[in-house]
């Protein structure tokens, strides 16, 4: 799912400050799971945005709601009134979201509240970690199910760096190195033969370098 | 011949071969690459040049590799994966190829975190072997990245790669270099080597699996300066192997003994290397010290070089 993390407060503030009347658009999807934007945080930010803005004098006012999926026209339609009562809206959606806000409010003012992270899972409470890079061209099934384009701070296809120790990458030794995590996996599956295979340069243009990308599925436009 | 390097004379002569490095400035001042290079003219059999080491940015590895060829040093340009995608990398390959640079050392490169740029967009359009493979394409059959063919003249490197013993999984070490050599590498410098045993372990394996007869491999060895120095070798750098052994020796001495102390210990572990099957030369790291460098071979018997 996508994960995210609320802006600091400072420069939410920043970006409100020309506004008074302010709608906190929260959404139900990955952003709750990960709680950086569901309903409850919703709550806990306007709270906090009232009180500075009660404290330093400004006579602002927050409006809250959480819609289901900002990413779907359906459920921000749902929302117009509040939307259009606003001078400026809060979303604290992932990137998705408020894009499909500043599509479908052409003449309102859609302010990103949350800092979309990384598309991954909690692998505990509280922890979350990036799994995949969306690069448009899966390797896993090379790989082990482990995926060093997302997970190996240099996109290594071909074996771990000079700088894997004790099964932790250099950059962070909090973080697993994803090369020692596949050599461990093919080994456990027989497949160690597969280190040696030489991967060609990966087609990047797959991914973002080939510009924003589209599926357009004929079969099933309506 | 592959590139007609004298590195690679050296090589396939069947000497001992002893490479240097050279660390470019922080700056555009050529004065400094002049008085390194003279520090260094004669005693190595070519010198590598780093690309942004540790992810710093100097002055660039092929100009400075152009300047020591006007000194009658040899170059070997060192390029990383990190700054460059594989226009920039083959476009800079046909410009060092035509200025005249025959060795081309391959990596991946430090991580940007560990350098001064550490918020800039790192590349890492290809990898080290994915680049080992490529300049191999290029020189061999005249073929671009792409599979495009290039018309009149190909670059010409001897294709160095690198390969760090002492990292993760130990078992998988010897398989990398393995990898290397199969995407093209010539030759293999290593991590700078301290502990030695392992580093045999490691040689065997490689002996074992036939790869020294592919590939020339150089042993990475380095004085160290100063107990500070090899402290945060031994706890800062990734991927390094620096025993307690080779500190207390150090710690045996004087103070003002340390650089000399240093300096007999990198020769010895010279020494060392010439007896490990396999091995068929070093590459001295004498990382801002490149003083110390005719000493080290000439105490190691490494001196003078042959003239091919």
């Amino acid at each position: 799912m996508i994960k995210a993390k609320q802006k600091p407060i400072a420069e939410i503030k920043t970006l409100i400050a020309p506004y008074k009347k302010i709608l906190i658009l929260g959404c139900g999807t990955c952003v709750t799971i990960s709680f950086a934007g569901g309903e409850k945080e919703v709550g806990m930010l306007a709270s906090s945005l009232r009180i500075a803005s009660a404290m330093e004098g400004q006579d602002k006012t927050f409006a809250e709601a959480t819609v289901q999926r900002q990413c779907e026209w359906e459920f921000i339609d749902a929302v117009a009134d509040q939307i259009n009562k606003a001078d400026a809206v809060i979303s604290l959606a992932c990137g998705i979201g408020v894009q499909a806000l500043a599509e479908r409010y052409p003449d309102k003012v859609i302010l990103p509240g949350v800092n979309t992270t990384f598309l991954g899972m909690a692998i505990e409470h509280g922890v979350l970690v990036e799994r995949c890079r969306a690069c448009g061209d899966c390797v896993l099934g090379l790989t082990a199910g482990v995926c060093p384009i997302a997970r190996c701070a240099k996109n290594l296809l071909n074996g771990p760096c000079g700088g894997s120790h004790d099964g932790k990458c250099e950059v962070n030794p909090e973080t697993d190195c994803a090369w020692q995590l596949i050599y461990d996996r093919l080994g456990r599956l027989g497949q160690l033969q597969q280190m040696d295979v030489l991967m060609p340069s990966k087609d990047w243009s797959k991914d973002y370098d080939g510009g924003p990308r589209k599926i357009v599925r004929e079969d099933l436009k309506l | 011949m592959k590139a007609g390097s004298n590195l690679e004379r050296v090589l396939t002569s069947g000497h001992f071969a002893a490479t240097g490095e050279l660390g470019p400035p922080k700056s555009a001042d050529p004065e400094v690459i002049r008085r390194k290079a003279g520090l260094l003219k004669g005693y190595t059999d070519a010198v590598n040049i780093t690309d942004n080491q540790t992810a710093i940015v100097r002055m660039s590895s092929i100009s400075v590799g152009t300047m020591l060829l006007g000194l009658g040093i040899e170059p070997t340009i060192q390029m990383t994966c990190r700054d460059r995608n594989r226009l920039a990398i083959q476009a800079d390959l046909l410009g060092a190829s035509a200025l005249g640079i025959k060795n081309l050392l391959c990596l991946t490169g430090d991580h940007l975190h560990f350098g001064n740029h550490p918020t800039a967009r790192g590349v890492h359009d290809l990898d080290s072997i994915q680049l080992v493979a490529m300049v191999k394409a290029l020189r061999d059959e005249k073929k671009f990245a792409n599979g495009e063919v290039i018309e009149t003249v190909e670059p010409r490197f001897l294709i160095g790669a690198a390969e760090n013993p002492f990292a993760d999984p130990f078992d998988y070490r010897p398989y990398r270099l393995a990898k290397k050599v199969a995407a093209g590498a010539d030759f293999v410098q290593t991590q700078l080597i301290y502990n030695v045993p392992k580093f045999k372990e490691f040689m065997k394996r490689v002996v074992d699996l036939g790869i020294h007869d592919k590939c020339y491999i150089l042993a990475g060895v380095g004085p160290i300066k100063s107990i500070g120095m090899a402290r945060y070798m031994q706890n800062s750098v990734p991927g390094m192997d620096v025993p307690e052994d080779i500190i207390a020796r150090l710690k045996g001495v004087p103070k003002e003994q340390v650089r000399k102390e240093g300096i007999k210990q990198c020769a010895e572990i010279i020494h060392e290397m010439r007896e490990i099957p396999g091995v068929r030369g070093v590459h001295v790291m004498a990382i801002e010290w490149e003083e110390a460098v005719p000493e080290i071979l000439e105490l190691a018997g490494l001196l003078p070089r042959p003239k091919l």
